[in-house]
């Protein structure tokens, strides 16, 4: 979908979030100097394109007690990898699912989950439940842990 | 901060689907058995303890007409913050984190344009001599969103 300059300034002004009162979009809307119905119909129209995933609350992972996250990643067969990644994004501990180019040598994996678990202990344990779905089709894993944060930033839109 | 039962079935119920009508919160609480006002209380609350990171639109940026590109580098230790000083430099760095592997460093390049990216990448790899892995989404499964609390 192809945003224009009214799309996008909608989309900076809820970002953060939407504000907390009895008519959010109409809030939107005279920061914007439009009409409700036009944030409306701009948000159901994204929404359709699947520019705009989904509407509501955000879970901070860290603070709900989910401090261990694992990027586990595999080296599939490519016959089956669309079928298993699949199967493994519709699992509750995977929060981002993809497939990826393999780097040969240095990187044989091709199917990426990210994992979020309590601590490791539990991430190892999703990660056996992976490798129990995926099966012989699986011929090398690991996982990559994160041990800080080197810059975060907001939403950047092209176009 | 310790969450209740309220909290928890606020916290389960709108990871999403929230409406887009003219009294969104009154919609939802209704659904939850709850009050516009103590729904709304409770989400100032949610967000000022920081149990959510927002409330809101969650974008997709890749449906944007932009380009996001994933890539990691082996960053030698000794090394290590003079690299990731150069990469966050470059304004079309969105992410960067430290993972404990070989290849140490994972960033996303984020432009309007897939070239926009990959100049960057080029230009990380010449300011620091290193390869720059390249990878780029090839295709994304659907993940539902279900953190049960």
């Amino acid at each position: 979908m192809k945003l224009d300059v009214a799309d996008r300034r909608l989309v900076m002004a809820t970002q953060a979030g939407l504000p907390l009162v009895g008519q959010p979009y109409k809030a939107i809307a005279e920061q914007l100097d439009i009409s409700a119905e036009e944030v409306m119909r701009r948000l159901a129209a994204m929404q359709a394109a699947g520019v705009l995933r989904r509407i509501g609350a955000v879970p901070n992972h860290y603070a709900l007690g989910y401090r261990a996250n694992g990027m586990t990643v595999w080296d599939v067969a490519d016959a089956g990898v669309d079928e298993l990644g699949e199967r493994v994004g519709r699992l509750a501990f995977v929060s981002h699912c993809y497939r990826r180019p393999r780097h040969l040598p240095d990187w044989p994996y091709n199917l990426f989950a990210m994992v979020h678990g309590r601590d490791r202990a539990e991430v190892e344990a999703y990660r056996t439940e992976l490798r129990a779905i995926l099966g012989p089709a699986c011929r090398a894993e690991d996982v990559l842990y994160s041990s800080g944060i080197l810059k975060k930033t907001g939403l950047r839109i092209g176009g | 901060m310790e969450l209740d039962e309220v909290d928890r079935r606020i916290l389960n119920a709108l990871q999403g689907g929230f409406p887009i009508c003219a009294r969104p919160y009154r919609v939802a609480a209704e659904c939850l058995g709850l009050s516009e006002r103590r729904l709304t209380a409770r989400l100032k609350r949610l967000l000022k303890e920081r149990v959510l990171t927002r409330f809101g639109p969650l974008y997709n940026a890749d449906r944007m007409g932009g380009s996001n590109v994933l890539a990691a580098m082996a960053v030698p230790e000794a090394d290590y913050e003079n690299v990731a000083t150069i990469v966050n430099a470059r304004p079309e760095i969105a992410h960067n984190y430290r993972r404990e592997h070989r290849l140490n460093m994972w960033f996303v390049g984020a432009g309007e344009t897939p070239e926009a990216v990959e100049a960057a990448f080029r230009q990380i790899e010449a300011a620091t001599g290193l390869v720059v892995y390249r990878f780029p989404k090839e295709r994304e499964y659907f993940v539902e969103l279900k953190l049960k609390l």
